[in-house]
């Protein structure tokens, strides 16, 4: 039992983490229809500046804003040198390109950090356990991060549901060409869009980097999580972000701690033994699989012309 | 420009061992690219998750050498049925979307795979297995030798290309063209077209299965990483590169991208750097490829080039 709510709590954390990446990635797709693979290449540029910083200057603080901020000019760069005639071009054209991006970033990390993972170190403001559940010492560094994915949770929900500018990315998600009609300055909103989406990528980046390896190539993972999570819940649509990235995470913990012994009532260990970790690792696509079929649009998309 | 395919072949007779094992490989792939060339540059369906078919063969043909099967023929049959039949599975949900979401799906599935592929310890899970030998055929033609394997894979090349073509050419593959061109007129022409992208889909998937055997057989070796996402990425860049929708272009695509990345790491040791701007470079610029580019006084296909 006491096992049940450990697992819950680092579910709730990889949800957090999930819906950090996922947010950026559902605002552009939704909003700029445009398929970013590139993304994942942002949180890794956030973990790998963040550790660098962190382990040169040993001011956190200063390793979370030199990271944030170079994340931030990297992603307004690619999106005004690159993105701007993607725009209109068609999805398949926006995946080879931004997996080109991938393939020139990954190799930009090695180059300039080397091919072997870098340390990235748990802030010492953030070591060290405490007992939310009684008998069980949970570590204060992944509590901080559900804490702090919750606070850019709300604040995007304040974002995105009472300000102007929320209202226009929610509209421009709906409907993208009737509010350039309007006379948006759509340029600028795309701008703003991705920037903020590559702001989150980065943050989760930074916070991931001491849970993960950090190494060239480390977003894809995650990026596809959040592809799955934002299929889930409904491009386009933040709300379903947060509830889909929290449940999937939830789900692919649950699922990878407990399908052992599930599976070993049913059959014998050793074929529990054999199937768990390949069936634990299909969980969360065959929950995607399962969405899609009655939901083939996600749990909550936008309402579209 | 069937010649051109051609001259690889006689120049391996005289060539150096390495040669003959690097073109096995580019033959492989560029069965694969024709594979996906067939549901991406004639059907529109952007599959990027098509390595996982790869990985199936190449998985079939392991698996079935471990427990002692030898026979080519057997090794080809399953790796095809087996590849089909994910592709079936693959299909039916991912089919059921469009666009944005087809292309996540897909990607996301050939991700499940490549996981269930590391976690299948008992066929070597992460670190992959080496095979034993390669296949033989009916105990006539031993596949180890390096010559033997290409001629088989050449072969094989020509045959699925064959089908292909005629594929395209015959009335499934008119319905394919339209669908991706204007579904909602196939559909009130009373097409189902689900059906139809579907069979195309296993179609395709089978094809690319056969490559991942024979991959497997060239390399003596297999590893979940033949299904990692970036060698879907790979596979959809060889189409690009040689030209959309020409099938033929997919073959050159294949052949230009393997020399093109043994080129580049000769250059420098961070060849990826330069592979992905000129990738971006020419997505930007040249959308048609290189055999788009090469029969450009004859317009290819109406529908296959930039969207609309």
């Amino acid at each position: 039992m006491l096992l049940a709510l450990e697992q819950t709590l680092n579910g709730l954390q990889l949800g957090v983490l999930l819906f950090l990446m996922a947010a950026g990635l559902t605002l552009v797709l939704g909003v700029m229809q445009m398929i970013n693979l590139a993304h994942g290449s942002v949180f890794m540029i956030g973990a790998y500046v963040c550790a660098a910083v962190y382990a040169a200057t040993s001011s956190y603080a200063m390793a979370l804003l030199v990271a944030l901020v170079v994340a931030l000019t990297v992603g307004i760069g690619i999106e005004v040198l690159i993105f701007r005639s993607l725009y209109q071009r068609d999805h398949l054209d926006q995946v080879l390109s931004t997996f080109g991006l991938i393939l020139v970033f990954n190799e930009v990390m090695r180059v300039i950090w080397g091919p072997t993972a870098l340390h990235a170190g748990v802030p010492a403001f953030l070591g060290g356990h405490i007992e939310v559940i009684p008998g069980i010492p949970y570590p204060i560094y992944r509590l901080a991060i559900i804490g702090s994915g919750l606070v850019l949770a709300i604040l995007l929900y304040v974002l995105v549901v009472h300000t102007k500018l929320g209202m226009l990315i929610r509209a421009g998600a709906s409907n993208r060409i009737m509010i350039q009609a309007l006379g948006v300055n759509i340029g600028l909103l795309y701008t703003l869009v991705f920037g903020l989406g590559a702001v989150l990528a980065a943050f989760a980046g930074i916070m991931a980097a001491p849970l993960l390896t950090v190494e060239p190539g480390m977003g894809e993972g995650p990026l596809i999580l959040a592809f799955v999570v934002i299929v889930i819940g409904g491009i386009g649509s933040v709300k379903g972000a947060l509830v889909a990235a929290v449940f999937v995470g939830w789900f692919d913990t649950m699922g990878r701690a407990f399908l052992k012994p599930l599976l070993g009532l049913l059959m014998s260990s050793a074929a529990a033994q054999a199937a768990a970790p390949a069936i634990a690792s299909m969980l969360i696509y065959i929950l995607m699989a399962i969405v899609l079929l009655f939901r083939p649009r996600g749990l909550f998309p936008p309402r579209t012309r | 420009m069937l010649l051109l395919l051609l001259v690889p072949q006689i120049s391996d007779l005289t060539g150096q061992a390495y040669y003959i094992g690097f073109f096995t490989r580019v033959v492989a792939f560029a069965i694969a690219a024709v594979s996906l060339d067939l549901i991406l540059g004639f059907g529109g369906m952007v599959s990027f998750g098509h390595a996982a078919y790869l990985g199936v063969g190449a998985y079939a043909l392991g698996i079935l050498l471990r427990h002692g099967v030898t026979n080519a023929l057997v090794h080809l049959l399953v790796a095809m049925a087996a590849s089909a039949l994910v592709a079936l599975l693959i299909g039916a949900v991912s089919l059921r979307t469009k666009g944005i979401y087809f292309i996540m799906i897909t990607l996301a599935f050939s991700q499940m795979l490549y996981y269930l592929g590391v976690s299948l310890s008992a066929y070597g899970g992460d670190d992959g297995m080496s095979l034993p030998a390669r296949s033989d055929f009916f105990g006539v033609l031993d596949f180890a030798s390096d010559t033997a394997l290409y001629y088989f894979a050449f072969g094989m090349f020509v045959i699925f290309f064959w089908i292909s073509r005629h594929l395209v050419m015959s009335r499934f593959g008119v319905v394919i063209r339209g669908t991706k061109s204007n579904e909602r007129r196939m559909i009130a022409l009373g097409y189902p077209t689900y059906r139809y992208q579907l069979l195309a889909f296993v179609i395709s998937g089978a094809m690319c299965g056969a490559a991942g055997m024979l991959l497997a057989n060239q390399a003596l070796y297999v590893s979940p990483s033949l299904m990692q996402w970036s060698r879907s990425g790979e596979l959809l860049v060889m189409v690009l590169l040689g030209g959309m929708g020409t099938l033929y272009g997919a073959a050159v695509g294949s052949l230009v991208l393997m020399i093109l990345e043994k080129l580049l790491s000769h250059v420098t040791d961070h060849w990826p750097i330069i592979l992905g701007l000129i990738l971006v470079t020419v997505v930007r610029f040249a959308k048609r490829g290189i055999f788009g580019w090469l029969t450009q006084t004859r317009p290819a296909h109406a529908n296959g080039k930039k969207d609309g």
